[in-house]
């Protein structure tokens, strides 16, 4: 499950990776199985009742109650075609990329991607032409990633993003101010950890894995620069990894927690003065903590330092194996072009997501105050997404960097350096075969 | 003519109907994967089965020269040289005890054996989230807390690698069982008159009558149980796994060549090419390992 994308909507809380897991090798069998019979979700022939194609569209497993009834009631509503909504538990990037493979994968999909070799592998359409008389109301830093040469491949749904949640009253018990810099973090966080209570929470992992390069838009860099080359082999990466590592290892970060960072529950119990998680847990802590709570974006490490939030979207795209891929264009562009209400409801009434357009973002009142204002805020003025050319291996090569400093005490600089040639050596991969096809 | 091909009563067209599904079934999901795999490690496979794009030995030198695959396989040769030892001698310190029981042999034969009915899923996850987890309230913890230590976060440690405390104590708890029935079952085999005649030449019980009857006399058992052992330490994949890994994926260490593979071939990823000239590496070290335990161990030579 390592996402190119900085974030992504937790499939179902209370769920842990073990039954996720469990019920995807579950699923897994059961796609594996249909594609050996007839039952491949595309109803009984390849056409509906009136002549009219039957679409399969498949969603993972949102774990907001009702998002299922109202994705399905949204492909009811459809006319031009009969669409047979999936909804997917378990390890859905696994299950679609496997899917995509055969010729009974989903003909309209949703994807944490499409990734970059999905799209040079030629697996999904173009959709340029559909989304092109709104393109400029998506929010520019998501439909980023989906872009390609100039071509759009996924039509974003909601944008997803993480930011650092603290309570006030232990900040104010310790006398502690909001941190604004990755200095001020560190000392924050020795200053609230008690022999009950530690001071943050960034995964179980140390954060390595939800931070990725979240330190390094903060310190002012970029993962790959706009001409595709690594944005961050300078000096100010390897001394915001060390500020990391010294959290570590002041002991100030909780580690072992039952639940990963995903999950609100470590900072809701008061295992931790401040979380790090996304904004899908804001409703889940505004429950349990009500206005004792505040959100920040991570803080701005070094000189030319700048606060920093991930931010990514699911995406909708059709499937290049699909039997009937205009129809399939016609519907995602019916539903995540025109369908605006539709889109309002998806991001708002169930999770809670910020649409992915601009428009409508600004309309939604349950984003117009309070944290989620600031959520809103951050994500306009200091998102970034993963870029479309950071490919998995170089997702890898950096996460296992940042353990190594995390958790290991590694010299920063030395694993920067080998994380820059890995990466450097995939661009050149990508962009060789971009030149080729 | 027909007749000629049935064979006499029937027994050739028998012979198809009870072996044909087997080996139809082993051709479909055995031979012809292990083909295909063979060959998409000589292409650039990325998200397909079907790549056009002949590659040679790139795959093999690209993954040769990864050190996160190398390292891999070094994760996994201290993993197999420190648990097939450890759990050959509680298993066999195990059935010694068991065996010497008059009183309720059964119930402790069964308890010890109980825990290889639970899987390497669950018994992870009571490991990870219970016993080992790196809040006060876990077991371990709250332990340590009541000799006044401050929590450790077993799975999250490097220096020192606790890691490891959790990820042999799981497979020892799940496997020990198992072996010591092998083993129990072996002692039972072992002659009475042999202790008699020990006894009578006067060796004296405990070590002496270990050494050099039961141990000895144990031999077969002892080589099926470490080539057990071995073959089952190279399918390491579940616990680790089900411990360490995160929603983002896994931390760099303890990461044995399965669950590497795992990542670069079934993750995101979907580089085939890659995971199958990865595959064919491991299955040929395996191949050797096997054949020098067999020469080593004297497998399939008569028994004197």
């Amino acid at each position: 499950m390592t996402t190119s994308e900085p974030t992504e909507p937790i499939p179902a809380p209370t769920f842990s990776r073990r039954r996720l897991f469990t019920l995807g090798a579950g699923a897994a069998l059961t796609a594996a199985l249909a594609a050996c019979g007839s039952n491949t979700g595309r109803g009984s022939g390849s056409s509906g009742g009136h002549g009219a194609p039957v679409l399969s569209q498949w969603y993972h497993q949102y774990g907001e109650a009702g998002t299922e009834q109202a994705v399905k009631r949204y492909a009811a509503a459809y006319t031009e075609a009969r669409v047979s909504v999936q909804w997917r538990p378990g390890d859905y990037d696994r299950q679609t990329a496997a899917a995509l493979l055969t010729d009974a994968g989903p003909d309209v999909f949703e994807v944490n991607g499409p990734t970059l070799d999905q799209i040079q592998g030629h697996q999904v359409v173009d959709l340029t032409h559909e989304i092109a008389a709104v393109r400029p109301d998506f929010n520019a830093a998501v439909l980023a990633p989906k872009t390609y040469r100039g071509k759009v491949y996924g039509i974003p749904q909601t944008i997803d993003m993480q930011m650092l949640y603290y309570r006030k009253s232990l900040l104010t018990a310790a006398g502690v101010r909001p941190p604004r810099t990755l200095h001020e973090l560190v000392d924050a966080a020795h200053r609230l950890t008690t022999r009950n209570v530690k001071g943050l929470f960034l995964g179980n992992d140390g954060g390595a894995g939800v931070l990725g390069g979240t330190p390094l838009f903060a310190a002012g860099l970029e993962l790959v620069t706009a001409d595709g080359r690594v944005g961050f082999d300078d000096p100010a990466a390897a001394a915001a990894l060390a500020g990391l590592h010294t959290l570590y290892a002041n002991k100030s970060l909780l580690l072992g927690a039952p639940a990963d960072w995903a999950d609100p529950s470590a900072f809701t119990q008061g295992l931790t003065a401040m979380q790090w998680t996304g904004l899908w847990a804001m409703p889940q802590i505004k429950k349990a903590l009500g206005d004792d709570f505040g959100v920040l974006p991570f803080p701005a490490a070094g000189n030319h330092g700048r606060p920093a939030v991930p931010v990514g979207a699911y995406a909708t795209a059709v499937s290049a194996r699909s039997k009937h891929v205009d129809a399939a264009k016609a519907y995602a562009k019916w539903l995540w072009v025109d369908r605006t209400d539709d889109q309002q409801d998806f991001a708002l009434s169930y999770g809670f997501h910020i649409p992915a357009r601009v428009s409508l973002a600004k309309k939604a009142a349950k984003l117009r105050t309070g944290p989620a204002a600031d959520a809103v805020g951050f994500a306009t003025d200091h998102g970034h997404a993963s870029p479309l050319l950071w490919t998995p291996k170089s997702q890898t090569a950096l996460q296992d960097a940042l353990t190594r400093i995390i958790q290991g005490g590694a010299d920063p600089s030395a694993q920067l350096k080998s994380v820059v040639s890995t990466v450097g050596s995939e661009l050149s991969r990508v962009l060789k075969k971009s030149g080729k096809g | 003519m027909p007749s000629r091909l049935l064979g006499p009563q029937n027994r050739y067209l028998w012979f198809w109907v009870f072996t044909g599904p087997f080996v139809v079934g082993l051709g479909v999901f055995v031979y012809v994967p292990l083909l295909w795999s063979l060959a998409l490690s000589f292409f650039d496979a990325r998200n397909t089965v079907t790549p056009t794009h002949f590659v040679g030995l790139s795959n093999y030198t690209s993954v040769l020269g990864d050190s996160a695959f190398t390292s891999s396989l070094a994760t996994f040769a201290v993993f197999c040289l420190f648990i097939v030892p450890a759990t050959y001698a509680l298993s066999l310190a195990l059935a010694l005890m068991v065996n010497r029981l008059r009183l309720a042999r059964a119930f402790f034969r069964s308890v010890f054996f109980l825990p290889t009915a639970c899987s390497y899923v669950v018994a992870s996850v009571i490991w990870k989230l219970s016993l080992f987890n790196g809040v006060r309230f876990g077991l371990a913890n709250t332990v340590l807390r009541w000799f006044g230590q401050d929590p450790v976060a077993w799975l999250s440690t490097s220096h020192p690698p606790w890691y490891w405390l959790v990820i042999v104590t799981v497979r020892l708890w799940l496997q020990a069982g198992f072996y010591m029935v092998l083993i129990l079952a072996g002692l039972q085999r072992i002659p009475r008159a042999l202790y008699e005649a020990a006894a009578v030449d006067g060796a004296r019980p405990g070590w002496q009558v270990f050494r050099h009857i039961t141990f000895p006399q144990l031999r077969a058992t002892s080589v099926a149980v470490v080539l057990l052992l071995v073959i089952n330490a190279f399918q390491a994949f579940d616990e680790f796994y089900n411990l360490l890994s995160t929603a983002r994926g896994y931390p760099p260490y303890a990461r044995p060549p399965l669950v590497y593979l795992y990542y670069v071939a079934l993750g995101q990823g979907q580089d085939l090419g890659i995971g199958s000239a990865g595959a064919v590496v491991l299955a040929l070290i395996i191949a050797l390992v096997t054949v020098v335990q067999a020469r080593w161990f004297g497998l399939g030579r008569k028994e004197e």
